[in-house]
């Protein structure tokens, strides 16, 4: 069974619905580890080494963080600027992450018909997240289409319910490394198929 | 014309309101202004206190008695077991040394032994009522002076028990005379045996460690929950009254006995209760105890017996001062703290009125001998106020620019950008900080001892009181960009700015500040970096309390860099109201009306939950409604 980390950014989670669902759902699942980065760092002081130590005791790495103007909170940049250090996570003797797996999980406000080539915001989501793509692949990583729940601002508490069980059966699959070779190639991974032994998680 | 206790009343009250701000005025210590006080309305200039002097020294000794109890508050047990070596080191080696010398002065001045013996041991002892009142003043409990000049005093306190139980084997009568003699005091240890005394003394130290833990304390929960604030400062009188009481009773020194009462009740949840209640009472009864020494300096004795009274005067002093400074050598006090209780020390105290006088009543001493004596009591107790005010202005100056010019490696020659001033808790933190930079500052501290126990540890700290311009300029303040003050006495710190200020305004300063109030007085100075010392850590500790009850972290860390800003500029919008009157007593009503002022406009803002980033809830009903329309 794998491990999964789930980095969790979010400066004001205390005021965020959507996300207050989501993580509901997941944190407590076994194998799961939840980071929250802005309440264990509060002040941007991240233990390197800490987080290091945290990323060699996992398989699946979850970006989750709500997608402010196209990319992630400060607190996940400087995560990423500090702890994927040169010959640990990247360079020519940087292989810590080699295998692992990663993806982001954003929340966003617009919906999905913005984030197309004809929407107001003109690129998709997986085109903005480009640069988490490239860091993975820098890293060794591989690198999985993003979990979104999007149009947070229409949605009611059922549909984030919806999600918030979707995310959870995401979590469990990867855990469960059931994962479909189609799934990883659908621009999404929201709707993913329920793992078949979910009782025996 | 001396007649009614309410013209007494006036005439002391007024003798101080009008002689002590005029001492504070000329840079005095109020004791000097006190006992001036005492010698102008005494019998011997303006006659208006006469005989009645020495009833008023005896009641006013009480004030003596409570400044003990009040000192014994501030120590706790364990820490006083700490001091241990100090006192009987320091103390014994005083006492001893001090008897020793004057012994042979006496003697060979052509005295009776008895006599000279008798007036040696009232010569070893100091007056802790000057002194500490002295050390409080000027706020130098903390140094090495001040730790050691309080050893020797607890050790005199504690030995002249004995002394005063020893005078009687020097009597001339058969030892039963002396009771009749005695001024009617019941005097239980007198009539004991030597064995049942010893066991007396131990019984009653016991008895006051008891009735501390288990009665006072009790007595003291039961007061405070009738709510009734008077009976708080009448329990603290009583407590303090027994006390006295019981060891009289039993021929012990109350002073000590409420210096025991004080340690035992130190860990009590009352110590505040108690130090806030009787330091008025302390204060106004030392005021007056020093102006009956004042008054009570019997100028006929000197007029008749010049030589001997001068003679003796100046014998006894320099006398003291001599085993002082060589004690203080042997204890390795640096040179500045050995002058500072060389000098502070060197006066005979208040305990030697009790002991001459009892002296007397047993014939040991002549009624000459005894007002000679009394006299240069009290002479010593004026002049040494005086002395060490030259000492301060005149002598310590030159020595501290000694110290520093015969260490040639201290020399400031370096003249490093930023000078520290101040390396206790506070300061030594920022040096610390500095230093893990690369910065090293030039560090001036006043208490030579921790300058070279922090350049054993391998600071570059140099010596010298920092509101000396010379000093100053000699750690190149005339080249330094900077110059940090850290300072905990916030009157030094102000006399440190204003002096910078005025010799070298290009200076910038950077201040620590105690408080809001002081920060007010640093600001109408012009200062522009305030530091006070309690607001960061004060809000960490409510943001972590905060966190504790659920807040998130990083909310709450960007509320404090704000809450701490927002007061910054409070504070300066209200340094900007019209400026605040000077005198101490408008300073208490003031700052409480600025603490109303703050929580009012903290009110006015209301609570500080919503600062608006990163909420999204007002898209969701921008939007929400948009679509429903």
């Amino acid at each position: 069974m794998s491990k999964v980390l789930i980095l969790f950014a979010h400066p004001k989670f205390e005021a965020s619905k959507a996300n207050k669902a989501l993580v509901d759902q997941v944190k407590d699942i076994p194998g799961v580890t939840f980071n929250d980065l802005y309440e264990n760092y509060p002040d941007f002081l991240i233990d390197v080494e800490k987080e290091k130590e945290i990323l060699n005791n996992h398989d699946i790495i979850i970006w989750h963080h709500p997608f402010y103007w196209y990319s992630c909170p400060p607190l996940l940049k400087q995560w990423i600027d500090l702890v994927l250090e040169f010959n640990w996570a990247y360079g020519p003797k940087g292989n810590a992450l080699q295998g692992k797996k990663c993806l982001n999980a954003i929340t966003t406000g617009g919906t999905q018909e913005v984030y197309c080539a004809q929407g107001s915001n003109m690129y998709t989501v997986n085109e903005f997240l480009r640069p988490f793509e490239q860091t993975a692949r820098l890293c060794s990583m591989e690198y999985l289409p993003p979990f979104a729940v999007m149009g947070t601002h229409y949605l009611s508490e059922s549909d984030l319910n919806t999600y918030a069980n979707q995310y959870a059966n995401l979590v469990r699959s990867l855990l469960n490394d059931s994962l479909l070779k189609t799934t990883k190639d659908s621009s999404l991974l929201n709707n993913i198929p329920k793992p078949k032994n979910l009782n025996s998680l | 014309m001396t007649g009614s206790i309410l013209f007494q009343a006036i005439v002391f009250l007024a003798g101080a309101v009008i002689c002590v701000p005029i001492a504070k005025r000329l840079g005095l210590s109020s004791v000097l202004g006190y006992l001036l006080a005492g010698v102008l309305i005494g019998p011997f200039l303006l006659g208006f206190v006469g005989e009645e002097g020495d009833d008023i020294l005896h009641f006013a000794e009480f004030g003596v008695v409570m400044m003990l109890f009040l000192i014994g508050l501030e120590i706790e047990p364990k820490n006083f077991w700490k001091m241990r070596k100090t006192i009987l080191g320091l103390g014994g080696l005083q006492v001893l040394a001090t008897t020793a010398l004057s012994y042979l002065f006496f003697t060979w001045v052509g005295y009776e032994w008895k006599v000279a013996l008798t007036v040696s041991m009232a010569v070893a002892l100091s007056s802790t009522a000057i002194t500490l009142q002295t050390l409080k003043e000027k706020g130098l409990f903390q140094t090495t002076y001040g730790t050691s000049s309080f050893s020797i005093l607890l050790f005199q306190d504690i030995i002249v028990i004995f002394m005063l139980g020893a005078l009687p084997l020097l009597s001339n009568n058969a030892s039963g005379a002396a009771t009749d003699t005695h001024s009617g005091s019941a005097n239980l240890l007198e009539n004991l045996p030597l064995g049942l005394q010893t066991l007396a003394i131990i019984l009653s130290v016991a008895m006051i460690v008891v009735a501390g833990r288990y009665l006072i304390v009790p007595l003291l929960r039961k007061v405070a929950t009738a709510r009734v604030r008077e009976l708080l400062t009448a329990s603290a009188l009583l407590i303090v009254t027994g006390i006295s009481f019981l060891m009289e009773f039993v021929g012990l020194s109350p002073a000590l006995g409420a210096f025991l009462g004080g340690v035992v009740l130190a860990t009590s949840e009352f110590k505040h209760e108690l130090e806030s209640t009787l330091e008025p009472f302390k204060d106004l009864l030392l005021g007056l105890f020093f102006m009956a020494v004042g008054a009570s300096i019997n100028f006929m004795v000197i007029q008749e017996n010049p030589g001997t009274v001068g003679g003796f005067l100046l014998a006894i002093i320099v006398l003291k001062a001599l085993v002082l400074f060589i004690v203080g050598a042997v204890f390795k006090l640096k040179l500045d703290q050995r002058l500072l209780l060389t000098v502070g020390l060197a006066q005979i105290g208040e305990f030697a009125f009790v002991l001459l006088s009892f002296a007397f009543q047993l014939d040991i001493l002549s009624k000459e001998m005894m007002d000679i004596m009394l006299v240069i009591t009290a002479l010593t107790m004026t002049l040494t106020p005086i002395l060490s005010m030259v000492n301060e202005r005149l002598v310590l100056p030159k020595v501290g620019t000694k110290e520093s010019e015969k260490r040639p490696i201290d020399h400031i020659a370096k003249n490093s950008k930023i000078i520290l001033v101040g390396f206790g808790h506070f300061g030594s933190t920022i040096g610390r900080f500095l230093r893990a930079h690369g910065v090293e500052a030039t560090i001036l501290d006043s208490d030579s001892n921790r300058v070279d126990f922090l350049r054993r540890m391998g600071f570059e700290v140099y010596y010298g009181d920092a509101t000396r311009i010379d000093l100053l300029e000699s750690a190149g303040i005339g080249q330094a960009d900077m110059l940090i003050s850290a300072i905990d006495n916030p009157d030094t710190t102000l006399k440190l700015v204003e002096l910078v200020k005025h010799k070298h305004p290009n200076v910038q300063l950077i201040v620590r500040a105690k408080n809001r109030y002081d920060a007010f007085k640093l600001l109408n100075l012009g200062v522009e970096n305030i530091y006070r010392e309690s607001l960061d850590t004060s809000v960490k500790m409510a943001s972590d309390v905060l966190s504790q009850l659920g807040f998130r972290k990083h909310t709450l860390h960007r509320q404090a860099q704000n809450f701490i800003k927002m007061d910054v500029e409070l504070l300066k919008r209200q340094s900007q109201l019209p400026k605040i009157d000077k005198d101490y007593i408008f300073q208490a009503r003031e700052s409480m009306a600025q603490q109303e002022k703050v929580l009012e406009d903290d009110l006015k803002r209301g609570i500080m939950g919503n600062d608006g980033h990163w909420d999204t809830e007002q898209m969701r009903i921008s939007y929400s409604t948009n679509k429903e329309q």
